[in-house]
C-alpha cells in the first residue's frame, strides 16, 4: 500500500449551512442505490408475492363460483393482494437496512454531521419508493399478461401505482419505527410472522360480505389492510369507486402518519448526542 | 480561552475533567478521568479491550453524554455546545463504519453534502482525499469488496473530508496487516506534524503508542492509571536492561559477576547474564564493554533493553497489557458501549 502525504490538502474548507433540500436528495439517493445494487433482496421482494397470485388463483378458482363475488377472474380479484404483500417486504426491507446502518456504525457516521433528521428519515423511505414503483409497474403488467383486467382502465392503472406506493412507504415507516429501536436485522426479520397474519385477517381472500364466520369477519372488518386492498381491487373490478379508493389512500396515509411519528420519536431517542 | 492549566484548548486542544460514563446495571465504563491534549499533538489513549477507550471517544464525540464531569474539545462544551464540537471533528469509530453497497466517491459524494459543502467543492476535495489515501484506482469500486486497510483508509479520508482541526481515531490500525499499519501510522503522523491536526487516537497496541503518540494515557478499568510521554512514563517505571551473552557458555557465571556491580541481575536467557542498570544505559553500556574487555571475557551478543510500555502497564496495573486482553475475553467483560447506548444509567 502506498499512501502519498506530500500533496496535503488545505485544512480550511468552504462549507454552507446543510439544508434538508441538499442532505435529503444525497440519503435518497444512498438509499436507492443500496436497493438496486442488494438483487437478493429486490427479486424476492418482488416475486414472492407473484407466486402467491399464481397458486391462489389456481388453488382458489373456484371461489369466483360462489354467490356474490364480484368477478369471474380470480386473478383479477387476487392481484390487488400482491401489493400489499409487497408492502410487508418493504416492513423487512426498511427496517433492516436501519438497523445494518445502527448495528455497523452507519448510523454514528451520520450522526457526527450536522444531519438534519427529517432528511434522514426522508432519505431512507426513498429506496422503498422506488422498489415499490418497481413492483407495481410488474405487477400489473404481470397481472394483465396473466388474464387480469383493469375495470377503471389506464387512469385506474396510474391510480393503482400511486396508492400502491404510498401504501408501500405506509410500510416502510413501521420499519422505520422498528429499525430505529434494534441494533440486529435480524430482530426485523421476526417480525415478519407477525405482519403475515395481520394480513390474511383480512378481505385479501374473500370479499368481507362473504367471509363466513363472524369472528374472521369481524376481524377484517376492523383490519386497515382490508380497505386497502379494497380501494386497490375497486380499480381492478368496479371501475372508480370513490369510496373505495377515499379509505385505501386514508389507511395507507394513515398508517403512514403513524409509522413517520414513531419512527421520529424512535430516532430522537436514538439520536443522543448532545 | 486557556484552561485552568495553562493549555489552550481554545484552537484545537482537548481538555477533560472528572469525566464519568455509568451504564445500566451501574457499570462505570469511564471512571472520572481528566486528561489534556495539547494543539496539535498526537494523544495516545492505551488500554486492553474493555477498558473505556472507545466510550471515552464517544463522549468526546459527543455521541454519547457523560454521566458526569466536563470535557471540552476545540473550545467547545461538550454538552452544551455538541453542534460546535461535531463541526471542529473529525472521527474514524471503532467500526469502519462504511455502507458496503457503496463505492468510495459515493461516500464521499454523501458526507460532503451532509456536511454543507458545495457539490464542487465535494467531488474536488473528495477525490483529492482518496488520492491521497491512495484509494484512487478502487474509488468507484464498491466498498464490500474492499481489505480491512482500505476500509480504514477510506474511514480516514471521510473524517478529513470538511477539515476537522482535531482527529479522533478509535483503534485504527486493529486488525490490519503491518503493512497497512504502517502506512495508516505515516498518515497520522503527518497529519499532526506537518498540518498541525491534534490526534487522539485510542490502541491497544504498545508499538502503535510507542510510535507515534507525543503524549499518552493509559487506561485499565476505566480510570487513567499513567499519563506523560512515552518516554518519561518508561524512565519513570524502568531501567533498561543489558544482557550479555559469553562466547563460551561455560563463562555465565563469571559474566554474571562483572555485571553485578552496574546494577541488579535479573533472569536473561540461559546462555547469557542480565542485569537492570542502575543508571542512564547508554553511558553504562560502554564501561560494561570496556569491563568484559579487561576481563578477557569474549562476548557473543551483548543487548540493551529499553523499559517497554509494557512494563509501564505491568508496573501501574500490576498485569501485563497481554494478560489483561486475555483476562478481558475470558470474562467477555467489554466495559464498552453496547451498540445502542442511548440509555443512560
Amino acid at each position: 500500500m502506498e499512501v502519498a502525504t506530500a500533496a496535503a490538502p488545505p485544512l480550511a474548507v468552504r462549507r454552507e449551512r446543510p439544508s434538508i433540500w441538499t442532505q435529503a436528495p444525497e440519503l435518497a439517493r444512498r438509499s436507492i442505490m443500496r436497493t438496486l445494487r442488494q438483487p437478493a433482496a429486490v427479486i424476492p421482494a418482488t416475486t414472492f408475492p407473484l407466486m402467491l397470485l399464481a397458486i391462489n388463483s389456481v388453488g382458489l378458482k373456484s371461489a369466483t363460483s360462489l354467490p356474490g363475488f364480484p368477478t369471474n377472474s380470480y386473478v383479477t380479484f387476487a392481484l390487488a393482494f400482491a401489493f400489499i404483500q409487497a408492502g410487508v417486504f418493504a416492513v423487512i426491507g426498511t427496517g433492516q437496512n436501519l438497523a445494518e446502518d445502527n448495528q455497523g456504525g452507519f448510523f454514528n457516521r451520520l450522526q457526527l454531521t450536522p444531519i438534519n433528521p427529517a432528511a434522514l428519515v426522508a432519505g431512507q423511505l426513498a429506496g422503498t419508493l422506488v422498489l415499490g414503483l418497481f413492483q407495481a409497474a410488474t405487477y400489473i403488467s404481470v397481472g394483465l399478461i396473466a388474464g387480469a383486467h383493469i375495470e377503471a382502465g389506464f387512469g385506474g392503472a396510474l391510480v393503482m401505482v400511486v396508492l400502491s406506493i404510498v401504501i408501500c412507504l405506509a410500510f416502510g415507516s413501521i420499519g422505520l419505527a422498528i429499525g430505529m429501536r434494534v441494533d440486529a436485522p435480524e430482530k426485523v426479520q421476526s417480525v415478519f410472522p407477525l405482519l403475515f397474519v395481520f394480513l390474511f385477517l383480512s378481505s385479501m381472500s374473500l370479499p368481507r360480505n362473504l367471509i363466513q364466520t363472524d369472528w374472521f369477519r369481524e376481524i377484517a372488518t376492523y383490519n386497515p389492510v382490508s380497505y386497502m386492498v379494497e380501494g386497490l381491487r375497486s380499480l381492478l373490478i368496479a371501475g372508480w369507486d370513490g369510496e373505495a379508493l377515499a379509505l385505501g389512500f386514508g389507511c395507507a396515509l394513515g398508517i403512514l402518519a403513524l409509522g413517520l411519528t414513531v419512527a421520529s420519536l424512535g430516532l430522537k431517542e436514538r439520536m443522543v448526542r448532545t | 480561552m486557556p484552561s485552568s492549566n495553562g493549555v489552550p484548548t481554545e484552537a484545537n486542544g482537548i481538555e477533560v475533567s472528572g469525566l464519568v460514563r455509568e451504564f445500566k446495571g451501574g457499570v462505570r465504563a469511564v471512571d472520572e478521568i481528566d486528561l489534556q491534549v495539547r494543539p496539535g499533538e498526537i494523544y495516545g489513549f492505551l488500554g486492553p479491550n474493555g477498558a473505556g477507550k472507545s466510550t471515552t471517544v464517544h463522549m468526546l464525540t459527543t455521541l454519547l453524554p457523560p454521566t458526569a464531569g466536563s470535557a471540552r474539545v476545540a473550545g467547545h462544551d461538550v454538552v452544551e455546545d455538541g453542534a460546535a464540537v461535531r463541526d471542529a471533528i473529525g472521527a474514524a469509530l471503532q467500526e469502519a463504519a462504511l455502507d458496503p453497497n457503496l463505492t468510495a466517491r459515493d461516500h464521499m459524494r454523501l458526507q460532503g453534502a451532509l456536511h454543507g459543502m458545495s457539490k464542487a467543492d465535494r467531488t474536488r476535495r473528495g477525490d483529492e482525499l482518496i488520492e491521497r489515501v491512495g484509494l484512487s484506482d478502487a474509488a468507484d469500486r464498491r466498498v464490500g469488496g474492499y481489505s480491512g486497510g482500505m476500509k480504514r483508509r477510506l474511514d480516514l479520508a471521510l473524517a478529513l473530508l470538511h477539515g476537522p482541526r482535531v482527529l479522533f481515531l478509535d483503534e485504527p490500525t486493529t486488525g490490519l496487516d503491518i503493512q497497512s499499519r504502517t502506512a495508516l501510522w505515516d498518515e497520522v503522523a503527518h497529519l499532526s506534524r506537518d498540518e498541525g491536526m491534534t490526534v487522539f487516537l485510542t490502541t491497544q497496541y504498545l508499538e502503535e503508542a510507542d510510535q507515534l503518540a507525543d503524549h499518552l494515557g493509559i487506561i485499565d478499568h476505566g480510570r487513567i492509571v499513567a499519563e506523560g510521554t512515552p518516554d518519561a512514563l518508561k524512565a519513570e517505571v524502568g531501567r533498561p536492561t543489558v544482557e550479555v551473552v559469553p562466547a563460551d557458555h561455560a563463562e555465565r557465571d563469571r559474566a554474571a559477576d562483572l555485571l553485578r556491580p552496574f546494577g541488579e541481575l535479573v533472569p536473561g536467557t540461559p546462555q547469557g547474564a542480565a542485569v537492570r542498570l542502575d543508571h542512564d544505559g547508554g553511558e553504562r553500556l560502554a564501561d560494561i564493554i570496556r569491563t568484559f574487555d579487561q576481563a578477557d571475557v569474549k562476548v557473543a551478543n551483548l543487548e540493551l533493553h529499553e523499559a517497554s510500555l509494557n512494563d509501564v502497564f505491568l508496573t501501574k496495573t500490576g498485569r501485563s497489557l497481554e494478560g489483561a486482553q486475555r483476562e478481558a475475553a475470558e470474562e467477555g467483560d467489554t466495559g464498552e458501549q453496547p451498540a445502542l447506548e442511548g440509555a443512560p444509567a
